[in-house]
């Protein structure tokens, strides 16, 4: 099996999908509790549910990734069982997964023909062949990519694209969309679901997973929502988005958070002609203007990968910048004359919380005790440490506090953090950055992941620290979260901020400036041209 | 993949790390993620261990929250789980019973017997005992005491130097260890994997050389004078690690292997042929002796070898046992060590962390290397002074786990395991490397506790193991 | 359908520029040459006796077919080449040529270097050369061992110890079955064996790699030594003492001037090499298994769930390379003295790794890296055999040195394959 290209061992272009109560568990958590699933063909079915609502380890049953404990696959009314996913794609079934499983070093051919290549004698690669593969699905359902472009240096729209070809090439009458839409840019979600369509025009059946009601609604022919691993029901697209939002979070949720109109005072963050490079040395923010008050909470919306991290990073004094200047109430904490920031240490003690985008990354240590991460940025400073040794008791009191305040869920403050619930690792951070007086609040997807108690939660303490004084810049690729929250929107696209909103802008037009179409640019070229220069 | 292949990989605990980092940052308890994390597999008595991400020991081996347990059950089940004490003492015990096939599949009459095996296995089997038990005996006798010697002691037929004779080598043969040890040890709380411990201790060595024959020092001052040269040498020698690593993101495994080869026998075979430095009336490259002020004094009288470097470095243990738990700059350490992302965003300086555990790291492998110069005759820098305790260092930290305390109790047994092995060549002409070869298995066996849990079928536990949060690749 | 989201990576090199601000890579590495340039012509300039000359020779006779060079001159002009590469590169005229202009600028120093030393005698070129093939063929073979575990995403420290392992069992079976093609299969089986031991603890028992490789070394040269005490010494004519593979002309191609005598007058163990290198570097980049290898060490989830078995590729390469690594043992032994001795890698392996890291992890780059360090090896040799003033010493630091500027980055950004060193769980 190691040698052969991709086999026929079925035919027809269609196919009929069956999951019959299938059941997964990892440990005590039940992920999948007998769940039931028909996918016809030609159908866009989607599988609707909040985070870690089960959805990716079903498809990952599905895809030969995961055991099932109980339950059975059916394939056009043959039951199967899939050891791989060799099984899965042998059978007709493609995966695009949610991080893209593309070789970046490889071309996109090379990326395509991986695990079902084509050789001659000695295993000799026939890339011609690959190449026209590529060329010929491409061109069967309009996916216009270059079979030499390397992957890394492919838009995530495209390099999608080239998954979803991966899937074709290998004879795929079921694609698995998991949470495809998630990196897109509106204009590139528009795209991709003209592709789903072209997919499905040609008899295809795709399972679209997503927690997003509006592209649900946009494409869908069936809606199955899926809830802590159970099925919780089925729906028309033509559900109106309360009922299907109110079935997939099991209660009438709450979009709008309770708060007062901002007072905003003195500037504290001045942003000033920012520039600042990515880690592979390309310009990520370009010549940034910004500025935030005291009492005001400026959301930053946008695409993930617009340069909102390294915007971030460069204000905390974690990334250098390339030019212009950032002023931290009056004082500047980055010139361009010196290229380079004030110390994060510096940053944080001028009063500025962070509450980073990734909290195992960046936000936690895993392996140190609640107590511990809680003290991360001050264990030098009284009542944590004088002079070169550490006051324990002084570490577990503080961190017994906060643990109360913050409703951390754990179970001593000794427990190491990792081993804590996502909402609870975020909650460790939120309260470490806004345990003492601050007068800016950087928060940057400060509830991704988090569930719907712990969202609310962090939601309620950021409006509070506004109404304390504080200035807030909140990064969040969650228009809802910013539309809830922010008092000025800021919207960026490609390393520069398009345009600076009021919150009640109507939805589409900030969907367009995420886009890059801003008004003035709408006629004389679009705004990708400005970064070429 | 068969689910066979999996499981020892699964409740291994070795586990640290997830396929793609895409999986890791969240941590939380979704389906999708754990579904990316092996970590989150059920593990025997552990259900609170969701999403460790290699945590610590500490945190995984209790089993005490069942109220309802007896104490002999709880023992009963640490005893037979895999856990970290246990599995340490069984990687000891079938080391050395590797070693003891070794010695007595190259034991000659054993070899001779084995032509008429078919016949009379007995042969075979007697001689083997006769060879592994002697030689083990001589492990015993040579490293910690020898019972005739003792039985005659006691009817004052024999001195009682000659009793502690054998403990006396153990602890002069652990001292150098227990430096690198703790030197390989503190790096490696801080993320760093410093295999440099070989050119440090040389490094040390030198500098403790140079400064105790440089001067005719007084007493006492000479010792202090000759010890900080030793700690200065080693240092330089981290400090420059330490800087490439801060300074240029170089990777320390590389650049200290390339600093070891550096520093010996390249830079020593030159230094020590040096006028001023070369010994007189000597023609191979050997320094002058260190001045006997500088020594380091013999703690049991001069008929025993014993002397103040296993007090230095015990002392050093404790320090650094200190410095990791009690004190702010050991907290760096740590915290840069399991994640040095999340340390830089919370404002710790890392660069400034590598730079202080490498100069750190440094100073206690010179340590090492000077309590070698100082401590054992002939008192000269040569280029071989340091022997192998660079790299012996790394096993007795990998057999410490990073700790102190284990470092130190590591360092005692390969000590022991070294001294024995020189009184096995006396009695059975075993070569010395006999103990290389049980040291480097009791590492193998220790950083790969699913083989061991195989072995001896125990039932599944995690176990930490040193080095999860280091296995980051060349790119960091 | 062309969206503002495309081509935005088009303009990436120019803008890489741009980022970095004026102290771009090449205009430090550009200064860094200018001051060597500087310190070649003047020092070794004035250090070099005003009226000798610098004779190259192709033979190894110093009366044979040569180059006559006025030493001071040339010591003095080369230094200027670097000078001008290094002010070239750090007026940003060179920005494009990195790799060139490093190449160009040390050579030039070291040519300047070696007009001084030699003034007054002479350097033997295919002498220096043949030198430097035979020092570098451990290398070479050690260095691919790795490019085909760490292309895969198994980091191999345990070079030194397969080398060593090759070397015994190479001197040990060539002895008892006097043959030295036994030697050869059994020096690759002690290479492949310890390429085994590493592959399943690293795989199947995720031991970190670096621990396990380093701890590997360790063992291979407790059991090496412990053999050779017990066995080889008291008994060397029996054990110890292995025909050696005599030199292989190959007709026609060895009696070609200058280049025969260096390539085509070798060993067949250095052959063996040479082949293998161009063998795995095709093989890498045109052949399913090396796409297949390359997914391996780059994304092993990617090639999981397109079917791919993940460990199984790990094994299979980490075994070969082991077994290669163990051929470039038998170079120490039956490729050369005929003789095992205690510890004779001598830190080979650990060059090996150096080279392959000098390479960037190509088969072709840890060929250079290899024959670089093979080269400073000869020379200092050689160097030391006409009493230079340099001390040996610093010569034989030169590749250590040099593998240090490689990965602090001054001569360019090394990358490994991004999963290398990170063991492969499957959820």
């Amino acid at each position: 099996m190691r040698c052969r290209p991709p086999s026929r061992q079925r035919r027809g272009g269609t196919l009929k999908l069956e999951l019959r109560g299938i059941t997964k568990r990892f440990g005590d958590l039940v992920a999948n509790d007998r769940i039931d699933l028909t996918v016809e063909p030609g159908e866009i079915h989607a599988l609707l549910g909040e985070n870690g609502a089960g959805k990716s380890t079903l498809m990952n049953v599905l895809y030969g990734l995961l055991d099932p404990d109980e339950g059975e696959i059916v394939v056009d009314d043959v039951p199967r069982k899939f050891a791989s996913p060799r099984d899965a794609i042998n059978a007709g079934i493609g995966m695009v997964h949610q991080h893209f499983m593309l070789v970046p070093v490889f071309t996109v051919a090379e990326n395509v023909m991986l695990g079902a290549e084509r050789t001659s004698a000695f295993g000799w690669l026939d890339r011609r062949r690959a190449r026209r593969d590529v060329a010929a699905v491409s061109e069967e359902y309009r996916l216009r990519v270059d079979p030499d472009e390397l992957v890394a240096n492919l838009p995530v729209g495209i390099q999608q694209r080239v998954e979803i070809i991966k899937a074709l090439v290998r004879e795929a009458d079921l694609l698995i969309l998991d949470e495809p839409t998630a990196v897109l840019t509106p204009q590139e979600i528009d795209d991709l679901l003209t592709v789903m369509r072209s997919l499905k025009a040609a008899g295809k059946s795709i399972v679209f997973i997503t927690h997003k009601l509006k592209e649900v609604k946009a494409i869908a022919d069936r809606i199955t929502v899926v809830r802590r691993g159970r099925v919780v029901g089925t729906a028309e697209p033509s559900a109106s988005e309360d009922e299907l939002a109110a079935l997939m979070v099991g209660r009438n949720v709450k979009l709008t958070v309770d708060k007062e109109p901002a007072t905003p005072g003195d500037p504290v963050l001045r942003v000033d002609g920012l520039s600042v490079a990515d880690d592979r040395g390309h310009r990520a923010v370009d010549a940034i203007d910004l500025t935030v008050h005291r009492g005001e909470i400026l959301g930053v919306a946008g695409v993930e990968g617009n340069g909102q991290t390294e915007l971030v990073e460069a204000i905390m004094g974690l990334r250098p910048a390339i030019g212009g200047a950032v002023e931290l109430d009056g004082r500047p904490v980055l010139s361009s004359a010196r290229h380079v920031a004030a110390s994060t240490a510096a940053v944080l003690a001028s009063g500025v919380g962070y509450v980073p985008a990734d909290r195992g990354h960046d936000g936690l240590v895993a392996d140190f005790s609640v107590g511990e991460n809680l003290v991360l940025d001050r264990y030098r400073s009284a009542p944590f440490g004088r002079g070169l040794s550490l006051k324990p008791t002084a570490i577990r009191d503080s961190a017994r506090e906060l643990i109360d305040e913050f409703d951390i869920r754990t179970s001593s403050q000794a427990t190491p953090a990792g081993t804590l619930s996502g909402g609870n690792q975020q909650k460790v951070v939120v309260a470490r950055e806004m345990s003492r007086p601050l007068s800016l609040l950087v928060a940057a997807q400060p509830t991704r992941g988090v569930d719907v108690g712990s969202t609310e939660f962090i939601h309620a303490r950021i409006v509070a620290e506004r109404d304390n004084g504080a200035g807030v810049l909140l990064v969040s690729s969650e228009l809802d979260e910013i539309l809830g929250l922010a008092d000025r929107i800021a919207v960026m696209y490609r390393g520069k901020v398009l345009a600076v909103v009021a919150p009640d802008t109507p939805r589409e037009r900030i969907g367009l400036l995420m886009a890059g179409v801003t008004e003035e640019t709408a006629g004389d070229g679009s705004a990708a041209e400005d970064g070429d220069e | 993949m068969s689910s066979d292949d999996e499981k020892p990989a699964d409740d291994s605990g070795a586990a640290g790390h997830t396929p793609g980092r895409d999986d890791e940052p969240t941590g939380q308890p979704t389906p999708a993620s754990r579904a990316g994390d092996p970590d989150a597999k059920p593990t025997g008595g552990t259900p609170k261990a969701q999403d460790g991400k290699g945590g610590t020991p500490k945190a995984r081996d209790g089993k005490a929250g069942d109220p309802r347990r007896t104490r002999t059950a709880i023992v009963i089940d640490a005893l037979t789980t895999a856990n970290t004490a246990t599995v340490t003492v069984l990687a000891v015990v079938l080391a050395l019973v590797v070693g003891a096939l070794v010695i007595a599949l190259s034991d000659q009459q054993v070899l001779d017997s084995m032509q008429y095996f078919f016949s009379r296995p007995g042969d075979t089997f007697s001689a083997a005992w006769q060879a592994v038990s002697t030689a083990y005996a001589a492990l015993f006798t040579g490293s910690i005491v020898d019972p005739e010697t003792l039985n005659y002691a006691w009817w004052g037929m024999a001195s009682w130097t000659q009793v502690l004779t054998p403990i006396s080598e153990t602890l002069t043969y652990a001292a150098p260890l227990i430096g690198t040890g703790l030197a390989v040890g503190l790096a490696f709380r801080a993320g760093m994997f410093n295999i440099g411990a070989q050119g440090q201790a040389m490094m040390g060595a030198i500098g403790a050389g140079l400064v105790g024959f440089v001067l005719p020092w007084p007493p006492v001052i000479g010792v202090i004078a000759a010890v900080l040269g030793g700690l200065l040498g080693g240092s330089i020698w981290g400090l420059i690690a330490g800087w490439l690593k801060a300074k240029f993101g170089a990777h320390e495994v590389i650049t200290t292997i390339m600093l070891n080869y550096i520093a010996a026998p390249s830079f020593v075979t030159w230094l020590v042929v040096q006028h001023g430095i070369q010994q007189p009336g000597r023609n191979d490259p050997i320094s002058k002796p260190v001045v006997d002020n500088a020594q380091l004094p013999h703690l049991f009288g001069s008929g025993l070898r014993a002397n103040l470097a296993i007090i230095l470095v015990v002392a050093a243990a404790i320090g650094v046992s200190w410095l990791l738990r009690r004190s702010t700059l050991g907290f760096e350490f740590r915290a840069v060590g399991s994640n040095p992302n999340a340390s830089r965003t919370a404002g710790i300086n890392i660069d400034r962390t590598y730079l202080l555990v490498m100069i750190f790291a440094g100073a206690l492998a010179g340590l090492g290397g000077a309590a070698i110069v100082l401590g054992n005759t002939p008192n000269s820098i040569t280029p071989s002074v340091v022997g192998n305790i660079g790299f012996d260092g790394i096993t007795v930290a990998l057999l410490g786990r990073g700790k102190p305390v284990g470092t130190v109790l590591a360092g005692l047994l390969f000590g022991a395991l070294q001294a024995g092995a020189s009184q096995m060549q006396v009695t059975s002409q075993i070569p010395l490397e006999v103990s290389t070869i049980i040291q480097s298995l009791i590492v193998i066996f220790v950083a790969a506790p699913a083989l061991v849990k195989a072995v001896f079928r125990l039932r599944a536990q995690r176990v930490g193991t040193i080095g999860q949060n280091l296995a980051k690749g060349w790119n960091g | 359908m062309v969206g503002p989201g495309q081509a935005v990576l088009s303009d990436a090199v120019a803008e890489s520029v741009a980022v970095h601000g004026y102290w771009t890579r090449s205009r430090k590495a550009g200064l860094v040459y200018l001051l060597a340039g500087v310190f070649a012509a003047v020092v070794f300039g004035l250090a070099t006796p005003a009226h000798e000359t610098a004779r190259f020779t192709l033979s190894v006779r110093s009366n044979g077919a040569g180059i006559d060079l006025p030493a001071r001159v040339f010591a003095v002009a080369f230094g200027v080449v670097c000078v001008l590469v290094g002010a070239g590169m750090l007026g940003g005229y060179l920005k494009r040529r990195f790799g060139a202009s490093t190449a160009v600028a040390v050579t030039a120093f070291v040519l300047s270097f070696l007009c001084w030393q030699i003034a007054g005698h002479f350097l033997p070129l295919v002498g220096l050369a043949q030198q430097t093939l035979y020092l570098a063929v451990p290398l070479i073979l050690g260095s691919l061992a790795g490019v085909l575990g760490e292309r895969s995403g198994v980091i191999n420290v345990a070079i030194e110890g397969q080398l060593l392992t090759g070397a015994f069992c190479g001197a040990l079976f060539g002895s008892i079955f006097a043959s030295a093609w036994v030697g050869l299969v059994a020096a690759a089986l002690g290479g492949g064996l310890i390429g085994a031991i590493l592959a399943v603890l690293a795989i199947r028992y995720l031991v970190d790699q670096v621990v396990l490789g380093v701890v590997l070394n360790v063992f291979a040269m407790g059991v090496t030594g412990y053999l050779y005490d017990r066995f080889m010494q008291p008994n060397s004519a029996a054990y110890n003492t292995p025909p050696i593979f005599g030199q292989l002309k190959i007709p026609l191609l060895a009696d070609i001037p200058v280049i025969g005598p260096v390539l085509f007058q070798n060993t067949i163990i250095t052959y063996l090499a040479i082949v293998l290198v161009v063998i795995v570097t095709l093989a890498l980049n045109k052949t399913r298994w090396g796409l297949r290898t390359r997914a391996v060490g780059e994304h092993p989830t990617a090639a999981d769930t397109l079917g791919i078995r993940v460990r199984l590729v790990r094994y299979r390469n980490v075994i070969i390379g082991g077994l290669i690594a163990g051929v470039g043992g038998a170079a120490l032994t039956i490729g050369s003295v005929g003789q095992f001795g205690k510890d004779m890698s001598a830190g080979r392996g650990f060059i090996a790794l150096a080279a392959l890291i000098f390479g960037r992890w190509s088969p072709t780059g840890a060929l250079a890296g290899a024959l670089l360090f093979g080269f400073a090896d000869a020379l200092q040799s050689y160097l030391t055999s006409m009493n230079s003033v340099i001390p040996s010493q610093f010569l034989t630091m030169l590749p250590y040195i040099a593998t240090i500027l490689a990965v602090a980055g001054l001569v360019g950004k090394v990358r490994a394959p991004s999963a290398d060193g990170k063991p492969y769980v499957k959820s």
